[in-house]
C-alpha cells in the first residue's frame, strides 16, 4: 500500500457537551480514494470537519503531508493544498457559476486548459456559466461543489456524501467524473453512504461506528464479504445498495 | 443571469402612487426629494451595519454610536472653522466641510476597530451577549460623548452654500436634499462597485452567505470581517454628519434614535443585502414624508406598517440573503 498522505491517530472530538470523535486511527493512502463509511451519525461529517480544521480536535494527532496541521486554522490547512466539500456543498447561492469558481481559484483567474478540462467532466456548468449558482438544479450544485474544490490542483481532496439526493441518472456521471478524478495524483478521502458509489469508486475503506474506525482496508475485499457488510454496516447499507 | 427587479421598482412605484393622493405636483416634488433625500442618508447609516449582520452574524446595537461620533467629531471641525462654514464662498465652505467629513469617517471608524477587537471580538457566535455588550458600548459611548462635549444639544448651521433652496415653477427642493442624494447614490454606487467589481466584493458577497466556506477556500475571513466592519462604522460616521446637518442640530442620543429606522431598513432589505437596504431605505424615507403630509398621526407607525407589509410579502426581506 503506498504511504499515508493523510493520517489520524487517536482523535478525539468533542462538540458542546457530545463526544463525538473517540479516538479516531486512519490512514489515506497517497493518490488513491479513500471511502469513509458508517451508519448515520458515526461521525463521519464530524472526520472530515476535524481534518479542515471547522472543528478542533480535543486530542490526538492529524499528519497530513508530513506535517502535524492539528491546531492549525481551516484557512491554513486549505493553503496546503486541502480541498473540502461539505455535505451541504457550500455553494454560494447569490454569487454566479463563474465567481464561485474564480473565488476558488486563489491563484488568480483559473486556467483556460484547467477549465476545459472541468467542462469535459461536467458540461453543464459551461452552459451555466453566468447563471446564478443558486438557480442550480442539485445534480449541478454538485458539480459546482467539486468543480470548485479542483478549479487549482489540490493534493488532498474531502468529500461529504457527494451522492446524496441525487437522482440516479447524475449519480452514474458523478461516477465518472470521480474516475476521471482519479487519473490525476490528486487524494480523495469520500464520505458515502450509498454502497454502489463507494464500491464503484472505493480502492481502500474505512468503516466508522460510535466515533471509531471499527474496520479499514481494501473496498473490494469488503464489496465481496456480505458478512462483513451486514456487520458493519446493517441495514444503512441494504437500503442504498 | 435573472435579476429580481421588483423591490427596486416597489420605489418609483410608491412615489407615482402618492401622486394623486397629495394632489400637489409641487407639494409632490418637495416631499418625494425629501423622501428620498432621507432614504439616501438613512442608506449611509444601515449600509455598513446590514454588511456586518449579514457577514459577521452581529447583531451590533452600538452602530449608533458611530454615528454620533461621526456627527460630533465633523460638528468639532465646523465649530472650530466657524469663519470658512459661514463664508459666502463655496471654496471656503469646502475648506471647512471636507476636513469635517474626513474627521468624521475617521473616527467612527478608529472607533469601529476599537469595538470590533475590544467588545464585539469576545463575543462572536453569542447573539444574547452581543446584545447586551454592544448596547451597554452604546451607553458608554454616549456617557462619553456628554463628557468631552457637554449634555446639552449642539446647533449645527449648515455652511452657507448648503443652505437655500433650488426653485422650480411653484416646487422648492433644499439644496441639502439634492447633495444628500447625490452622496448616498456615490456611496451606492461605490459600494456596488466593490462588492460586484472587486475581489475582495467577491469575498464579502460569499462571506455574507457562508463564512465557513469562504475559509474553507484559503481565506482568512477573520481579516475581512475587520476591514468590513471599519468601513462600516466610517459610513455609519459619514452618515451621522450628513444627518446632524439635516437635523441642523445633534445630541449624544441621536444616533440611539436613529436606530429604530435604521433597524427597519436592514430588515425590510434582507440581513447583508446592500442593494436591499438601499431600496428599503428609499421606502422608509419616502414612506414617512408622505404619510406626515397625508395623515400626521400615523407617521410615527408608518414605517413599522411598512415593515410588516414587506415582511409579509417576502418574509426574509426585499433581497433575502441564501444563506
Amino acid at each position: 500500500m503506498p504511504e499515508a498522505l493523510l493520517s489520524l491517530s487517536g482523535v478525539n472530538t468533542r462538540i458542546g457537551q457530545y463526544h463525538i470523535l473517540q479516538g479516531v486511527d486512519l490512514e489515506v493512502p497517497r493518490g488513491g480514494l479513500t471511502m469513509l463509511l458508517g451508519r448515520n451519525g458515526a461521525g463521519k461529517t464530524t472526520c472530515l470537519r476535524t481534518i479542515m480544521g471547522l472543528w478542533r480536535a480535543s486530542a490526538g494527532r492529524i499528519r497530513y503531508a508530513d506535517a502535524e496541521i492539528h491546531g492549525l486554522k481551516t484557512p491554513d490547512i486549505a493553503r496546503l493544498g486541502v480541498a473540502y466539500v461539505p455535505e451541504n456543498m457550500g455553494i454560494f447561492a447569490g454569487l454566479t457559476v463563474r465567481e464561485n469558481m474564480l473565488l476558488a481559484a486563489r491563484g488568480g483567474p483559473p486556467d483556460e486548459k484547467r477549465l476545459a478540462w472541468i467542462f469535459g467532466l461536467f458540461p453543464a456548468l459551461e452552459k451555466f456559466w453566468h447563471a446564478l449558482a443558486g438557480n442550480l438544479s442539485g445534480g449541478q450544485k454538485q458539480m459546482l461543489a467539486i468543480a470548485r474544490a479542483i478549479v487549482e490542483p489540490r493534493k488532498l481532496l474531502l468529500v461529504d456524501e457527494p451522492s446524496k439526493g441525487l437522482a440516479p441518472a447524475i449519480i452514474g456521471n458523478m461516477i465518472e467524473a470521480f474516475r476521471e478524478l482519479k487519473r490525476t495524483d490528486t487524494t480523495m478521502l469520500v464520505v458515502e453512504q450509498n454502497f454502489h458509489f463507494a464500491r464503484s469508486l472505493g480502492d481502500t475503506v474505512a468503516v466508522m461506528d460510535s466515533g471509531r474506525i471499527v474496520h479499514a482496508g481494501r473496498m473490494d475485499a469488503l464489496a465481496a464479504d456480505e458478512a462483513l457488510q451486514a456487520r458493519l454496516l446493517g441495514l444503512s447499507l441494504e437500503a442504498h445498495q | 443571469m435573472k435579476r429580481d427587479w421588483l423591490p427596486v421598482v416597489l420605489v418609483p412605484a410608491l412615489a407615482l402612487a402618492a401622486l394623486p393622493l397629495v394632489a400637489s405636483l409641487p407639494i409632490w416634488v418637495t416631499l418625494t426629494a425629501a423622501g428620498l433625500a432621507m432614504g439616501m442618508m438613512i442608506f449611509m447609516m444601515a449600509s455598513g451595519l446590514t454588511l456586518v449582520f449579514g457577514l459577521m452574524d452581529v447583531m451590533n446595537f452600538a452602530h449608533g454610536a458611530f454615528i454620533s461620533v461621526g456627527a460630533y467629531a465633523a460638528a468639532s471641525v465646523l465649530i472650530a472653522l466657524k469663519a470658512e462654514a459661514q463664508a459666502p464662498s463655496l471654496a471656503a465652505n469646502l475648506a471647512a466641510i471636507v476636513p469635517a467629513v474626513l474627521a468624521a469617517i475617521a473616527l467612527a471608524g478608529v472607533l469601529g476597530w476599537f469595538f470590533e477587537r475590544v467588545v464585539i471580538r469576545p463575543v462572536y457566535g453569542d447573539h444574547l451577549r452581543q446584545i447586551l455588550v454592544t448596547m451597554g458600548g452604546l451607553i458608554v459611548v454616549e456617557q462619553l460623548i456628554v463628557v468631552v462635549w457637554g449634555p446639552d444639544m449642539i446647533p449645527l448651521p449648515r455652511p452657507e452654500s448648503l443652505g437655500g433652496a433650488f426653485v422650480f415653477g411653484d416646487a422648492a427642493i433644499e439644496r441639502y436634499r439634492v447633495l444628500a442624494v447625490v452622496v448616498g447614490l456615490a456611496v451606492f454606487g461605490a459600494m456596488w462597485l466593490a462588492l460586484n467589481r472587486t475581489r475582495i466584493g467577491l469575498l464579502v458577497r460569499a462571506g455574507v452567505e457562508n463564512a465557513e466556506m469562504v475559509e474553507s477556500l484559503g481565506y482568512r475571513i477573520r481579516r475581512l470581517f475587520v476591514g468590513v466592519f471599519v468601513a462600516g462604522s466610517a459610513l455609519a460616521g459619514l452618515g451621522g454628519v450628513m444627518w446632524a446637518m439635516y437635523q441642523e442640530s445633534l445630541t449624544a442620543q441621536m444616533g440611539m434614535q436613529v436606530m429604530v429606522l435604521i433597524f427597519i431598513v436592514v430588515i425590510i432589505g434582507g440581513l447583508g443585502s446592500v442593494v436591499g437596504c438601499f431600496a428599503g431605505a428609499l421606502l422608509v424615507g419616502l414612506t414617512a414624508n408622505y404619510t406626515g403630509f397625508l395623515a400626521p398621526k400615523l407617521a410615527l407607525g408608518s414605517n413599522i406598517l411598512l415593515m410588516v407589509l414587506v415582511l409579509l410579502w417576502r418574509p426574509r426581506g426585499l433581497y433575502p440573503v441564501g444563506k
